[in-house]
């Protein structure tokens, strides 16, 4: 069940290309998510949403704010994986 | 006739069963070609939904527009941005400034398929799995808010309901935006995308579908005496109206003259036409009224016609009554025999018909129509298009919904 770094990363990447349009290579770990990739609050949502679905996790709301950078993201579904 | 806040349309877009733009679906309208196809999927085997063929989109949106927006947008809102798109660019893309463009954008029955979906995957996966844009997808102004986002319309963004008249009644509004000075420049149109498995089931249950599963291209056939209900369809059309002076004063090309619009409503049955027809003549006569122009001057009608026994006759008696001798001279197009019904992109697909017909002085045809009714009281277009008269000619598009709405458009040559 557990993905690693990496993996978590490139599925990450799928979701924020599917939800922006952007390149999977320009999701970054160093990434802001809302001033990098201008994702907006309901857009943070829908990736949440599917970052769920696809790691198998769960992303309390109050956790989202937290989730400053891409890097953040891949960190928080680490540590619920694990 | 000219008043200060003359309307005209400058610019066209549609996405259509019959093409992915304006020029695809015009030619297969001349043509004679039926949209109307058999679906692939197991609906009938899975629910036992007794009509196998819709007038499906024929270009898949996905096709043109992102990743992203089809997964924003509904498909209802989709085809109304690829057909606002296409208006736009058609219109010159106007420099307007926001505070002077409005958008209206109907929508019959609205993001139906993303709210069978969203319950769906509620019932199926639970409430975690719900997508945030849920709601900004399912509701009915969403198309219009799209638009109006697209374009940056602030002048007023509208959505009027009035099923099947939707379209038409958008178009009425921006005319009348313009006329009192709210907007310079409005995109008005109609879409839908309810193909679906639950709509298609509630209309067979109404009891209003054609169900001839064996022949799709021959089951939208309005006045043939063998008509048995109507086909649906999906959709979008648009149209750049504009007030006559901001469209001189950049010097754009003008297709026609939106000249009246005439609004009625039956109060008799919830689904049924009032079948003495005041309420449709009202409407016309209004629209006429509202144009300055006398039935002398109508010389084509693209009618509401679904292929529904009762509904046909209705408007041609209509007809009859308000126009009397001078309906010997109408050329009656019922596209509907093509396109299928878009529902709330009917009146605005029709409309948008209305306008090449009278531009380009050619009314489109009424296919399959093998035995016309002999209750038919006005002359048909049938299979070939027909030439419209030169000089100052007026149209007539009619839309009329469930509910008892009644929308008649008068549009003249520039």
């Amino acid at each position: 069940m557990a993905n690693t770094d990496q993996e978590i990363l490139e599925g990450l990447a799928e979701i924020v290309a599917e939800e922006t349009g952007l390149d999977t290579a320009d999701v970054l770990l160093e990434k802001s998510f809302t001033d990098d990739l201008d994702i907006d609050s309901l857009s943070m949502m829908t990736i949440v949403t599917h970052a769920e679905d696809k790691f198998g996790v769960r992303i309390p709301d109050e956790e989202v704010k937290n989730l400053a950078t891409v890097g953040d993201a891949v960190s928080f579904i680490k540590g619920a994986q694990d | 006739m000219t008043s200060a806040r003359e309307v005209v349309v400058t610019g066209l877009g549609a996405t259509t069963p019959l093409g992915g733009d304006v020029a695809s679906t015009w030619e297969a309208a001349l043509a004679g070609v039926s949209g109307a196809r058999t679906l692939e999927n197991d609906w009938a085997e899975k629910y036992g939904i007794p009509v196998t063929f819709a007038a499906t989109i024929k270009v898949d949106p996905a096709e043109v527009l992102s990743r992203p927006e089809t997964k924003r947008m509904d498909p209802s809102a989709q085809y109304a941005i690829v057909a606002t798109r296409e208006a736009w660019a058609d219109a010159g893309s106007p420099e307007v400034p926001g505070e002077r463009l409005g958008a209206v954008v109907s929508s019959g029955i609205g993001g139906i398929q993303t709210i069978l979906d969203g319950w769906d995957t509620l019932r199926e996966r639970g409430a975690r799995r719900m997508l945030p844009m849920t709601v900004p997808m399912l509701m009915p102004n969403s198309p219009s808010a799209y638009v109006s986002l697209e374009l940056g319309a602030r002048a007023g963004t509208h959505a009027l309901v009035s099923a099947c008249a939707s379209g038409a009644e958008a178009v009425g509004y921006a005319v009348e935006m313009i006329r009192s000075g709210r907007a310079d420049v409005v995109v008005a149109g109609g879409t839908e995308a309810s193909i679906h498995p639950m709509p298609l089931g509630a209309f067979a249950a109404s009891r209003t579908l054609s169900l001839r599963n064996d022949d799709p291209e021959h089951a939208s056939r309005p006045y043939d005496i063998d008509r048995d209900g109507f086909v649906l369809g999906e959709g979008a059309a648009v149209l750049v109206l504009e007030s006559a002076e901001h469209a001189a004063a950049r010097g754009a090309r003008v297709y026609a003259k939106i000249g009246g619009v005439g609004l009625s409503s039956d109060a008799y049955h919830i689904t049924s036409p009032d079948p003495e027809g005041t309420g449709q003549v009202t409407a016309m006569r209004f629209a006429m009224e509202d144009a300055g122009v006398t039935t002398s001057d109508v010389v084509h009608v693209n009618a509401h016609a679904t292929s529904t026994k009762v509904g046909d006759l209705t408007e041609t008696a209509s007809i009859r009554k308000l126009f009397g001798s001078d309906a010997d001279h109408v050329q009656l197009s019922a596209t509907k025999s093509m396109t299928g019904h878009l529902l709330g992109g009917a009146g605005a697909i029709e409309s948008l018909f209305a306008v090449k017909a009278v531009a380009e002085r050619l009314a489109p045809p009424t296919i399959n129509v093998e035995n016309p009714d002999p209750e038919l009281q006005v002359p048909l277009v049938r299979n070939e298009p027909a030439k419209l008269p030169g000089g100052d000619i007026a149209a007539i598009n009619n839309s009329f919904g469930f509910g008892g709405h009644n929308v008649a458009l008068v549009i003249q040559n520039a």
